[in-house]
């Protein structure tokens, strides 16, 4: 059979972010495949050089796009480390607020994206309509829908307008009474389940192997690797929750597990909330912030991401910019190495899942 | 396990029916636009009448969308510069940093989010209070927490007043490095404080210095203004830190005590480096200079390091003019003065001390000088000629303080200052005789009882706030608003200062010409009265025939711009004969005059 060369993306509905990935398929199976990253190379890294360290907020967040509040977070934990700051602790809980919120929109989003390959619109703008609700409360807290410049060094740059706790009350009630009605819409239908029950296979020897973090490596490893677990931050130590995890991982496990996320989530925010005590929410810094400097010295923070582990390794040199700092993008083994390695093998109408249950976010590989 | 799936279930999707759509049509989009979050990040404000043209937005801007543009309509006025923002909303992006670090919090965000020409450079614009000439509802603005600048001076250790009001020993501490780098990190760079400073001081330059540890750029910087610093760190009147952008929200930054943290602080090497580096090969020409106060010091300094030859003339024993012998020491000990002075001899200015100028000297200067520059100063002392003011207790200030600055030095040992004591003004010199006098009788009686009266209320003294606050806690019992009206005699002895209340000063035309209450008077009891209002200069040096030709106006000598007495080519004049009010402004004009003789006498030999 004759072997053709097909691109999906940087312009394609299929695709999670500008990033184009070559496949040479027989058939409609995919043979060979590799990433071609360098669609979106804003040179994030490099550009975090250039730039004094407040200033960089206003760069981060765009490493990803549809989770930019973990970057805010990390480079917050990373300056905070370095420069010993002391965060107050009402800044502590809106910052898990934030981070939760964020990680139901972005699980909403990619659960929303399995409508798209699989030909179920309606999943796709109910997910999207949930999100758009997050956004709007996003609006009201930073100012902002998806940009939040929020999370900063020492705490969050504003304090919850008034009355936000209740609306953010009032969402998570309504989105986990529709709990059964979203599993319908989606994993639960049955030409849904068809597309991915024993489909996009992903045995825990790959994990191991390509050092995949989050969902990927709980659901193939039944290991409760969650950094909120294992390497507490903010004050998750302070919060009750679970970790799904499964032991054989499909695509519609990597779902399940999502969705179930999403309503540990609800618990975590609803904590959150009963437990936040008043106070500042911003730690006091001496000078002004054009003249801030970090002590020089090197840290690597790292939060759980809605795809797993996503860290910064900074260096700085004593200056007013950062010396050096790296991204571990989440996704970027599975997105770089298993998109080479892995993806072989798939249908070519399932290629788009793959990157959906993946977990796959370009900018943090293309940063 | 197999699942069941009802076919009913679909319809419960039909409900969803009766809700609204959570979609906009799009013609909406622009008609009838959706409204933002109050804390929304639109389109910018800018309110004019509170921007003073700082760019300090536009220093933080990351994406470097703010330029600054000059409007000269707005005036021009110490504290702002006749700048405004313009954004490219090309490049913005809405992160609101500008808006946290704004320090007069003119610049705010509106929730305006929508905009659309087909010409590029109409996303090219200034914010003013309204957006495309409309009203805007305002959206983001910064809080407490926000905001990005450090609003509050690192504080000084000061004397305790109980500490200080018995003894002459210098009050400031002066900061540790710590603090001083803590300090210079509030500065935003703006500039606003050059404008300001009589000697337009490179301040911003300096501050950063300090930031970045480095004395020896520091030191330059100060160096090419003024050669005063260790006097004017301590002393100055701090034109600059009025005006400073900071002062808008908060404390100004401390640049006079940052000054001085330099100069008490830099390696000799380092201090000796700089200054000699200054000095340019020698040029043919010879200067002398009357008077070593701080005009004539800044203008022998700056000529010596033009390259010429400059020798001064002082009347008095030691060199520094109003410095030496105005001032008190426990604001400016002989040490931080001694510094200055040793630098600028260092380059091979020569001082001549005890050296009274005569007019005949002076013909004799203008044979064997090139050019002489005087700034002889107000050095003698006023009184008001009001009843009992020839009263040999009734003293003027410049009578009493160079004593009381040689009593501090030791060179005194006893001042004619009795246990009840009245001062007549309300400037700093006012409030240098009185804590002298405290001082003094603190160690001679161990108590102190001195009043101060003046016509001008106390928020409306022309002293600076930390004299009007220091004499208080020293116990200095003031007695403002209350016009003195004779000094009342009985038996050949000051009874005391009879006073009345203040209606108003000036009247209805603006013309010097106090009122005062009727039946409000009162004796203010004390048997010696000092007045401190205001000195004059002595220009007995001056032949009938140089001031016939010359134009001297109330006291003041009249100069063109490059300090060149009008009239006498070869003379040039500067300080508080010509100006004043302060060392920095004599600086100032000593600095002017010595550009000014240097051009004068590059085209004399050409
Ligand atoms: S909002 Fe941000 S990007 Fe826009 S002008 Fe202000 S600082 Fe610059
Ligand atoms: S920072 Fe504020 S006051 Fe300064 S120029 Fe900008 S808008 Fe004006
Ligand atoms: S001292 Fe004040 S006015 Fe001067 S540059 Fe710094 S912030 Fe601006």
């Amino acid at each position: 059979m004759r072997e053709i060369k097909l691109f999906l993306g940087p312009q394609h509905p299929g695709m999670h972010g500008n990033t184009s990935v070559h496949m040479y398929v027989e058939g409609d199976i995919i043979k060979k495949s590799y990433l071609l990253p360098g669609m979106l190379h804003r040179g994030f890294e490099k550009g975090m050089e250039q730039r004094t360290w407040i200033n960089n907020i206003a760069l981060i967040p765009r490493i990803c796009v549809v989770e930019p509040d973990i970057n805010e977070m990390v480079f917050a934990m990373g300056v905070e480390t370095l420069a010993g700051i002391e965060v107050p602790e009402r800044a502590h809980y809106i910052r898990m607020i934030i981070l939760e919120l964020a990680r139901i929109s972005i699980h909403l989003m990619a659960y929303g994206g399995i409508g798209g390959p699989t030909g179920h619109y309606t999943l796709m703008y109910h997910a999207q309509a949930d999100r758009n609700r997050i956004l709007e409360i996003f609006e009201k807290i930073t100012g902002h829908r998806i940009y939040h410049q929020y999370i900063v060094p020492g705490g969050v740059r504003k304090d919850l307008p008034v009355g936000i706790e209740d609306e953010i009350n009032e969402f998570l009630d309504d989105l986990a009474s529709r709990y059964l009605e979203i599993r319908d819409l989606g994993i639960e239908n049955p030409t849904i389940r068809k597309r991915l029950v024993d489909h996009i296979l992903l045995p825990s020897e790959v994990v191991w192997e390509l050092g995949v973090t989050g969902v990927g490596m709980r659901s193939a490893t039944n290991k409760p690797y969650d950094l909120r677990k294992v390497l507490p931050y903010a004050r998750y130590d302070q919060i009750d929750f679970e970790v799904p995890m499964a032991d054989y991982s499909d695509a519609e496990c990597r779902v399940d597990l999502k969705l179930q996320e999403v309503v540990q989530c609800i618990g975590i925010i609803k904590q959150c909330l009963a437990k936040m005590p008043e106070g500042p929410v911003r730690a006091k810094m001496d000078g002004n912030a054009l003249k801030f400097r970090v002590p020089k010295g090197q840290v690597y923070a790292a939060v759980e991401s809605s795809r797993g582990e996503f860290g910064y390794y900074i260096v700085s040199d004593g200056g007013t910019k950062p010396y050096r700092v790296a991204v571990r993008g989440a996704s970027f083994p599975q997105g770089l190495l298993g998109v080479e390695k892995y993806l072989p093998g798939t249908r070519l109408d399932d290629a788009a899942l793959w990157f959906d249950t993946m977990g796959v976010c370009s900018p943090e590989i293309d940063r | 396990m197999k699942k069941v799936y009802s076919v009913f279930k679909p319809l419960r999707h039909l409900k969803y029916l009766l809700k609204k759509p959570i979609t906009k049509d799009f013609k909406d989009i622009f008609d009838n636009p959706r409204e933002v979050a109050d804390n929304y990040r639109g389109f910018h404000v800018n309110d004019w009448e509170e921007c003073i043209g700082c760019s300090t937005c536009g220093e933080i801007c990351p994406t470097e969308a703010i330029t600054m543009v000059e409007r000269s309509e707005l005036e021009d006025k110490d504290g702002s510069l006749q700048l405004r923002p313009t954004i490219d909303y090309g490049r913005c992006c809405f992160c609101a940093l500008c808006v946290d670090v704004c320090t007069t919090s003119s610049l705010k965000m509106s929730k305006e989010y929508l905009y659309n020409d087909p010409d590029p450079d109409s996303f090219y614009f200034m914010p003013t209070d309204t957006f495309n000439g409309k009203e805007v509802k305002l959206g983001y603005e910064k809080d407490e927490s926000s905001d990005l600048l450090d609003l509050e001076r690192v504080s000084m250790e000061h004397l305790s007043p109980d500490e200080r009001k018995g003894s002459f020993l210098e009050i400031i501490k002066g900061y540790s490095k710590e603090q001083a780098i803590h300090e210079a990190s509030r500065c935003v760079e703006c500039g606003i404080c050059t404008n300001a400073c009589p000697a337009h001081m490179n301040i911003p330059e300096y501050i950063t210095a300090i930031w970045e540890n480095n004395f020896e750029e520091a030191l330059t910087e100060i160096y090419k203004t003024n050669p005063l610093p260790a006097v004017c760190g301590r002393i100055c009147t701090h034109n600059c830190e009025t005006a400073c952008a900071l002062t808008q929200r908060g404390d100004a930054v401390a640049i006079r005590w940052l000054k001085r943290y330099i100069v008490d602080n830099a390696p000799k090497d380092i201090y000796d480096s700089v200054i000699l580096e200054q000095v340019s090969k020698e040029v043919n020409g010879k200067v002398a200079i009357i008077g070593a106060g701080p005009s004539g010091l800044a203008a022998a300094y700056y000529l010596r390091t033009i390259g010429y030859n400059v020798e001064i003339f002082e009347q008095m024993p030691l060199a520094g003019g109003v410095m030496r012998y105005g001032i008190p020491k426990y604001r400016l000990p002989d040490e931080a003065i001694d510094q200055d002075i040793s630098f600028i001899e260092k380059i091979g200015v020569k001082i001549n001390l005890n050296t009274k100028v005569t007019d005949t000297m002076l013909a004799d200067f203008n044979k064997n000088y090139d050019a002489v520059f005087t700034g002889s100063g107000f050095f003698a002392g006023r009184k008001i000629p009001m009843p009992g003011h020839d009263h040999k207790d009734c003293i003027a200030a410049m009578d009493f303080l160079p004593l009381g600055r040689d009593y501090g030095r030791g060179t005194v040992k006893e001042l004619d200052v009795h246990e009840n004591v009245v001062i007549i003004g309300g400037g700093n010199v006012a409030f240098d005789v009185a804590r002298t006098v405290v001082r003094y009788q603190n160690e001679k009686f161990g108590k102190s009882n001195v009043m101060m009266a003046a016509l001008e209320s106390e928020d409306a003294l022309p002293a600076d706030l930390e004299e009007v606050v220091e004499g208080r806690e020293e116990g200095v019992k003031y007695h403002f608003g209350m016009g003195p009206q004779e000094i009342v005699i009985k038996n050949n002895k000051i009874k005391g200062l009879k006073v009345k209340k203040v209606i108003s000063i000036f009247d209805t035309e603006g013309n010097f010409n106090p009122s005062f209450e009727e039946n409000s008077e009162q004796l203010l009891e004390a048997t010696q009265v000092f007045m401190a209002i205001g000195q004059s200069p002595d220009y007995s040096y001056l032949s009938d025939e140089n001031q016939n030709k010359m134009n001297i106006n109330r006291g003041k000598i009249e100069v063109k711009e490059n300090g060149q007495v009008k009239g006498i080519d070869w003379l040039f004049a500067g300080g508080d004969i010509v100006k004043g009010p302060d060392v920095i402004s004599g600086v100032a004009n000593g600095h002017n005059a010595a550009i000014g003789i240097d051009e004068y006498l590059s085209k004399k030999n050409k």
